[in-house]
């Protein structure tokens, strides 16, 4: 393996750093005693106070509630379309309308924020004057707009990993004497199962994390997690937030090591396999 | 010895198994099949031999129904297929990639077949058994296909598809995908399990070693169309035009003209020899035509005298000598100018007395040997 | 595959997330086209109707084009426009002249700590983004982190104003999206075949040479991939400017944000819209060119 050289290297190491270097101070800063951020209050830290400070913040812990629901219905609600549309991209060949659905499935990757939820709250607003619903806005718009962009990025993992796949292993089951449906049930949905998991995971965070849409297309009463942030530090730094902030990260931090993990035991199982598999052919 | 039963294709009175009539595909303007019309018997492998593009992969997936034709039908035991969707066809495939489901143990797959019948558990666990053992898999039956090699995969995919007893097994490359040592091996080992099931085979393939070993007939395509149907002897030995003989093998081709034509011989004037060619057998075409003949390089004698013969004779330069071991190469040009190829057992293990680089040579050969063919 | 069973389903299966598509992504488009030319007026909608019944059965298309000279003759937006544009270019260039070196080195990594340095790379992104850019608040003010670690080191005697610069407005774009720039770079490098380079070597080629001839032009994909995956939603950044940023000089994605939130005027909201839709027309129907040609390249 031909290495990289040092300069590369060393960019490497500083754009890490680059990367790092402001998470490890919110998280250093969230055990700082002093209301004043940055001044490190040296007698009194580390203290957990602004941990304490959050949750008994009814305010925070509403808005969070509010943005798990919404997250997780939104990712169930675009795996369920983006698979659909995955599938179809990946496997029916060329058929009417293919191309527009391809540039539908993709344009809400790249589509600036500002446009999408400008557009969706207008839809809204549309339908109700037109036919009554949905009524108001809440979490439902809040809802089926994260759906909307989220389901964009469910759909590409699907089809790229769907065309990873040849598709003899669909005919070969047709061809043993399995229906349309029981291929899909049998076949297609395990084989594409990893690129489900991690769509929902993917559709989650970016629901969980949505200001911009969420803002356009929500109703009084119902703020959204970052909403309720960006309120916050829109009027300063403080504190709490940067507790709010470490345990995000924790969180995050935790699933991730903890996937690839157990990925790369599954992976160093199945290595060992085929490694025996050859081995005992030769 | 005991009389073999006629060939059913040389039985006037048999029953095709597998009709295929006028059958033509076409992916927008592309021709890919073009009016093909081919019977095919009960037991048989038949072998649909081409290159890419010429075909026999379109004409596989008709059968298997994962394409319709866009013309023509296909009829199996009796049973017009037109409209039948691949899963309701008694027909089953071993695809080129082996197909195996990545999330199934070799026994769910094999199993997967049955379950789509809804046959009881117990039936299902009995036909998997016994399938494991005739293709010699059931210490296997617990992995998962990434834990198999190439040439247990194959196995299992043979098992998968036969396991559902079907009317007519198709392959697509069966042995595509295995090296030169196990790819023999395995050819044998399906010819014992089809004349063990008395299934019918029809293998698409692209290498003409594996049509000429599997094959009980060979069906050889070119641009979508057939270009000859026979057995392995028969396309070898007696090619029907110039893209078989040249298709399969190797062949000297002289073009000519026809100028005698008697029942039992013809005389080919050839500039390309610089002679006439006597061929001890008729043919039926009209006189003055241009014709072309066809010799064999194993079927061309080579020495450094002058033979006795008067006629199929030519003399020439040795250009090219490549030993191959159970044999050598020569490239000889003759007077014409053509270069002529030869090949020669090497007997004896000495390479001394060896016609070798720059020697003067004849080249002669049996009035039997020569193919004239008229396209 | 032309099967004739399962017809239905295949519909099914394609008409759901189109039909989904159409009304929550495609007619959005037109509404909003349709209500920049469209008048203001206090009510709720703010917007007056295009299609207007005038008493006996004719109705009246009132199309309005006022939204949009509006927006060329006030030299506000076309400033926003002009400056968003010139923002998310710079980024974009950053990103990559940070991005590439990255991804090269995690490609040529040896194996195990690839997909570890690959990992710290897409951690951030799986944390908040508003949180991301809120943490550089910290760092950038006057008594920031930053100032407070030159002065203690003598290196400066007065704070250096950062927030609300347009050197804080690069830092946030370039932080948040450079993991975006790194990922098909990477996916790009990684599948370069090493011996490419050694026959480069073989030919005389110097290593600078061999990366100049060699692998740069086979990443040009990554790089645009990587560079429009950046620049379009940098266009049309909202969160970044409106937290790093001073006030003298507006984001579009801001001007539209104000538009609508502040002065509450639906229809130029809606123009701001959809011109800044036609500018980034272009780059986003090359990237799903690019996308596409990825797809079908594994397949």
């Amino acid at each position: 393996m031909k290495r990289s050289g040092w300069f590369s290297r060393t960019a490497l190491i500083l754009g890490l750093g680059f990367l790092y270097v402001p998470i490890m101070s919110m998280i250093v800063y969230s055990f700082n005693n002093s209301r004043l951020v940055t001044v490190w209050d040296s007698a009194n830290s580390p203290t957990l106070r602004w941990y304490f400070e959050l949750f008994r913040n009814e305010q925070i812990l509403s808005a969070a509630w509010l943005s798990i629901k919404v997250a997780a219905l939104a990712a169930t609600g675009a795996v369920v379309l983006g698979t659909l549309a995955g599938v179809a991209l990946a496997r029916f060949g060329p058929f009417r309308g293919r191309t527009l659905l391809s540039g539908l499935a993709t344009a809400p990757l790249v589509m600036p924020e500002v446009i999408t939820g400008l557009s969706l709250l207008l839809l809204f607003v549309a339908l109700e004057q037109a036919i009554g619903w949905p009524q108001g806005r809440g979490m439902l718009t809040i809802t089926l707009a994260h759906i909307t962009f989220t389901m964009a990025y469910v759909t590409v993992v699907v089809q790229s990993r769907l065309t990873g796949f040849d598709d003899s292993l669909e005919e070969a089951a047709m061809d043993l004497g399995a229906r349309p449906a029981t291929v899909f049930f049998r076949i297609t949905l395990p084989l594409i199962a990893p690129a489900i998991i991690s769509g929902w995971l993917l559709a989650f965070t970016l629901s969980w994390d949505d200001l911009v849409i969420a803002q356009f297309v929500a109703g009084p009463g119902s703020s959204t997690l970052p909403m309720v942030i960006f309120s916050k530090v829109r009027l300063g730094v403080s504190p709490d937030v940067n507790a709010l902030a470490t345990i995000m990260v924790l969180i995050v931090a935790i699933g991730v090591v903890v996937a690839a993990l157990l990925m790369r035991r599954r992976e160093r199982r199945r290595e060992r396999e085929v490694q025996a598999a050859t081995a005992a052919n030769l | 010895m005991r009389p073999e039963p006629l060939d059913p294709w040389r039985d006037p009175k048999a029953e095709p198994y597998v009709r295929i009539e006028g059958v033509t595909k076409k992916f927008g303007d592309f021709v890919a099949v073009n009016d093909v019309s081919l019977e095919i018997y009960r037991g048989e492998i038949f072998c649909l031999l081409g290159g890419s593009g010429s075909g026999k992969t379109t004409l596989l997936r008709m059968l298997a129904g994962f394409e319709q034709p866009t013309a023509g039908r296909i009829v199996i035991d009796g049973q017009d297929m037109t409209g039948i969707p691949p899963y309701d066809r008694p027909v089953n495939m071993m695809f080129q990639s082996y197909a195996l489901f990545p999330h199934m143990t070799v026994e769910k797959n094999i199993a997967f077949g049955l379950e789509q019948e809804r046959l009881p558990k117990g039936e299902i666990a009995a036909r998997v058994a016994e399938i494991l053992e005739i293709v010699k898999m059931t210490p296997y039956a617990k992995r998962k296909p990434h834990q198999l090699s190439g040439g247990q995969r194959q196995r299992v995919a043979l098992a998968r598809a036969l396991v559902k007893r079907p009317k007519l097994l198709l392959l697509d490359e069966p042995l595509g995908a295995l090296d030169k040592k196990l790819r023999e091996h395995t050819q044998f080992e399906l010819i014992n399990i089809q004349e063990r099931l008395g299934v019918t085979f029809i293998v698409v393939t692209h290498d003409q070693e594996e049509a000429m070993t599997l094959a009980s007939r060979i069906g050889v395509m070119n641009h979508g169309t057939i270009a000859q149907v026979g057995t392995p002897t028969e396309i070898y030995e007696f090619p029907a035009n110039r893209f078989v003989a040249d298709f399969i093998g190797s062949v000297n081709m002289f073009e000519g003209r026809l100028v005698e034509d008697e029942p039992d011989y013809v005389r080919v004037e050839s500039p390309e020899l610089g002679a006439t060619i006597y061929v001890s057998h008729g043919i039926s075409s009209p006189p003055d035509a241009r014709v072309w003949v066809a010799i064999r390089p194993e079927k061309i004698a080579i020495s450094r005298e002058r033979p006795d013969a008067q006629e199929n004779v030519a003399r020439g330069v040795v250009r090219e000598v490549a030993y191959m071991g159970d044999l050598s190469i020569y490239l000889v040009q003759i007077d014409s100018g053509k270069m002529v190829r030869v090949t020669q057992p090497n007997i004896t293990r000495h390479a001394d007395g060896r016609i070798t680089w720059d020697e003067a040579v004849y080249l002669s050969w049996d009035p039997t040997s020569p193919v004239v063919l008229t396209q | 595959m032309s099967v004739q069973g399962g017809r239905v389903g295949r519909r099914l299966v394609v008409a759901v997330p189109y039909l989904w598509l159409l009304l929550f992504f495609l007619v959005p488009f037109v509404i909003v086209l349709k209500i920049s030319f469209s008048e203001v007026r206090l009510a709720m909608p703010p917007y007056a109707p295009l299609l207007e019944w005038t008493g006996d059965r004719l109705a009246a298309i009132r199309i309005n084009f006022e939204n949009y000279s509006y927006l060329f003759t006030d030299p506000l937006y076309v400033s926003a426009y002009l400056y968003s544009l010139k923002v998310a270019a710079v980024s974009t260039v950053l990103c990559l002249l940070i991005g590439y070196p990255m991804a090269y080195a995690i490609a040529r990594a040896p194996g195990t700590w690839r997909s570890v340095l690959l990992m710290l790379v897409i951690l951030p992104f799986w944390t908040s983004f508003l949180l991301r850019v809120y943490a550089w608040i910290g760092l950038l003010r006057n008594n920031g982190l930053i100032n407070n670690a030159l002065m203690a080191l003598g290196i400066i005697d007065e704070p250096i104003t950062m927030m609300q610069t347009d050197f804080a407005v690069y830092v946030g774009i370039v932080y948040a999206y450079l993991p975006f720039m790194i990922l098909p770079l990477y996916a790009n490098l990684e599948k370069h075949d090493p011996m490419l380079l050694e026959a480069a070597a073989d030919l005389g080629a110097r290593p600078i040479t061999a990366f100049l001839r060699i692998t740069l032009p086979l990443s040009v994909p990554g790089i645009v991939a990587g560079s429009l995956l950046v620049f379009i939603p940098a266009v049309g950044e909202f969160v970044i400017p409106s937290l790093l940023g001073g006030a003298d000089q507006l984001m579009i994605g801001r001007v539209l944000w104000d538009e609508f939130f502040s002065n509450r005027d639906w229809p130029v909201a809606s123009a701001v819209a959809i011109v800044m839709l036609l500018l980034l027309v272009v780059p986003i129907m090359l990237f799903q060119r690019f996308e596409r040609r990825e797809l079908e390249e594994r397949a």
